[in-house]
């Protein structure tokens, strides 16, 4: 599928770019339109992945993320949050539903929530090189509706 | 995130007033603790009305509160959660062991 228009984005991992990142990613996802539920969906989405790249990509450091969204021609957003930080030894374990190695600040449900709110969630991680999280989600368009 | 509360008859009531994220937990976590540590109230009811944003960091600012309450022989109730919040946690099943009520 042909990409239709994208954006990149670089940030510092610290948290309070947490919300930057959210609504720099809705407010791509604006031109296509979406419900407010569609767009709560992308933001919770979108804040998870980063924050899991703050908490547990960057324990020790302040790294950067870097956030792609892509429009495609079929009306899909496409939104990939890349680090370069330690990744991920067990990926299955690591999306497994209440699994935290963030202790009782966390919850454990980042993974589940970002596969509920988002058609596709694929993650690729190497140890000591740095995980990818794509996901996707189709906006049906106003007209259609 | 702003949160603001009163106590009135053993039942401490916060309001969440802003976004709830990893970003906002901590402080909120920390402000939370403190309030039921200084009323030791029966009912705890958290107060969603305001709430602009939450992710999953609000799931476990809500499993601690109960938790705390809980120790305290108390109960923990959360009311007016808006759209946005209320998919977050009907998402987490959090809604089949907390007292939870939508706007």
């Amino acid at each position: 599928m042909a990409v239709a228009n994208y954006t990149k984005i670089e940030f510092l991992g610290k948290s309070a770019n947490e919300s930057f990142a959210r609504s720099a990613a809705a407010c791509f996802a604006a031109q296509l339109d979406p419900t407010l539920e569609e767009l709560g969906d992308l933001k919770t989405a979108v804040s998870e992945a980063v924050t899991n790249c703050i908490v547990h990509a960057y324990p020790n450091e302040i790294g950067r993320i870097q956030m792609k969204c892509r429009i495609m021609g079929d009306d899909t957003f496409e939104v990939s949050i890349k680090d370069w930080g330690c990744g991920i030894e067990d990926i299955k374990k690591a999306m497994e539903p209440l699994f935290t190695t963030g202790g009782e600040d966390r919850s454990g449900m980042g993974f589940s929530i970002m596969e509920c709110f988002m058609d596709t969630v694929k993650v690729k991680s190497k140890v000591g090189k740095g995980t990818t999280v794509t996901m996707k989600k189709k906006i049906a368009r106003k007209k259609s509706r | 995130m702003k949160i603001t509360g009163y106590c009135k008859q053993g039942v401490l009531t916060l309001n969440f007033n802003g976004e709830l994220d990893h970003h906002s937990a901590r402080a909120a976590m920390k402000a939370l603790g403190e309030r039921i540590d200084a009323f030791m109230p029966r009912e705890c009811v958290l107060n969603f009305k305001e709430l602009t944003f939450m992710d999953s960091s609000g799931i476990a600012l809500i499993l601690r509160a109960d938790k705390r309450m809980k120790e305290i022989d108390g109960r923990l109730l959360v009311v007016n959660v808006p759209a946005q919040p209320m998919r977050v946690l009907d998402a987490s099943g959090i809604d089949r062991l907390i007292n939870i009520s939508g706007k």
